[in-house]
């Protein structure tokens, strides 16, 4: 396995990989997402008790699964990181956790607009969006801390002790509306059983929630490209993708 | 797949502080969990919660959750005072609220309301927030297999029976 791998842990190597791979993902992300929301925002019958105002779901559940998903994968590139100590696993920190913190403010913030009219509240602590809360500042947290110090690997290695320790908070979201009473109903979709609703809706939901997927995809391979090039700046490959110096180039 | 040794121990310290730190929260969570619930359940503030029965007292602030017990809302037309039941699996505690309710609130409605009890089975609620599941579907549908009929949210007669909005 490591012998098949090897070639990928040079930056140069992903560097192109990713520009390869993030046409494809960005196209599919404005595709898919483009038809399951016009599919969900116009076409998607109203509900019998909601309305309209329930289409915000469409943008709501899919930011909402990914800022947790995505989370996950911040610990994994941590954990890598930290046993292994590819530095690579230290960078993707960088890439992975905006983009993340981004998804989950959406989630949060399409949550209380959302929350108002139907519950009649913006706000409410229960555990659910407590915990989602606590969420964006463990994003916030990684970056603080990745960003802190000067030297590059300190901060990474104790963004990356946050970001694992902070998983815990992952399985309390997915859980809290079960194990306590909360304002926020129960999950829309599980893994193992039919959802709760009507397949004129569940159909674009699904069809947001692959193209939310190619979205955060695209983000981090994006993310990640860039922080490839600001870690080497300074290396003989860097100058040649450019054609000039690099210095002058890309940190501006 | 041989590990060195050196990365061993930082394998065996990372996975040390995860599961150290995950106990931690478990404990401390296991801990608050009667904390951590929003609302008491009707049947909660009647029988009393946890194992040590714990009831609320009168004069104490809390939440209420249930649901909002078909036929009991009762509206005074002249203000905006309304009064009406909640329940879960049994007992019923009675809400008096004035002001303008949600517009999912209704009879059968999941509603959580907060304020402060002023007898052992009544409350004076400062607040009611509707709930709702997540059963979305379309109106005909729901008609369907529920036997409910649509009320648009936006459109209909639910803010006159409540008194108006905006």
């Amino acid at each position: 396995m490591w012998r098949w791998l090897h070639p990928y842990a040079k930056p140069e190597t992903v560097y192109h990989l990713l520009g390869r791979w993030l046409p494809w993902a960005t196209a599919g992300a404005v595709l898919i997402l483009g038809i399951g929301l016009v599919w969900g925002l116009l076409f998607a019958p109203a509900d019998y008790q909601q309305g309209d105002s329930y289409r915000i779901i469409f943008i709501h559940v899919p930011s909402a699964m990914f800022s947790m998903s995505i989370y996950v994968s911040l610990a994994i590139a941590a954990f890598i990181g930290r046993v292994w100590q590819l530095k690579m696993a230290d960078w993707a920190l960088a890439a992975i956790a905006p983009v993340g913190a981004v998804f989950t403010f959406i989630a949060l913030f399409t949550g209380a607009v959302w929350g108002k009219p139907m519950w009649g509240t913006w706000w409410e602590w229960d555990a659910r969006l407590t915990s989602q809360l606590i969420l964006l500042f463990l994003y916030i947290g990684v970056l603080a801390l990745y960003y802190a110090f000067s030297d590059n690997r300190t901060g990474a290695k104790a963004a990356g002790i946050l970001a694992m320790v902070g998983v815990i908070n992952i399985p309390i979201i997915r859980y809290s509306v079960e194990w306590w009473n909360t304002l926020h109903q129960g999950a829309t979709l599980t893994v193992f059983e039919r959802p709760p609703m009507a397949n004129s809706m569940l159909f674009p939901l699904l069809t947001c929630i692959l193209g939310f997927a190619f979205l955060a995809a695209a983000l981090i391979m994006q993310r990640m490209r860039t922080e490839i090039l600001r870690q080497e700046l300074r290396r003989p490959w860097v100058k040649q993708v450019f054609g000039r110096p690099a210095a002058t180039g890309e940190r501006s | 797949m041989a590990m060195n040794p050196r990365r061993k121990k930082r394998l065996t310290w990372t996975l040390g502080l995860i599961a150290g730190v995950a106990v931690a929260f478990s404990v401390i969570l296991y801990a608050l969990s009667q904390n951590i619930d929003l609302f008491y359940t009707p049947s909660e503030v009647i029988e009393g919660k946890g194992k040590d029965a714990v009831k609320p007292e009168v004069g104490q602030r809390l939440r209420i959750g249930g649901m909002v017990v078909e036929d009991s809302v009762r509206r005074n037309p002249e203000t905006l005072e309304v009064e009406f039941r909640v329940t879960d699996i049994g007992p019923e505690v009675k809400i008096l609220y004035t002001g303008i309710l949600p517009d999912l609130f209704r009879e059968g409605q999941g509603i959580v309301a907060q304020g402060v009890m002023i007898e052992p089975t009544v409350m004076q609620a400062t607040e009611v927030l509707a709930k709702h599941d997540e059963e979305y579907m379309p109106p005909e549908l729901a008609e369907q297999m529920k036997g409910i009929k649509h009320v648009n949210p936006n459109t209909s007669g639910a803010y006159d029976e409540q008194g108006g909005d905006q």
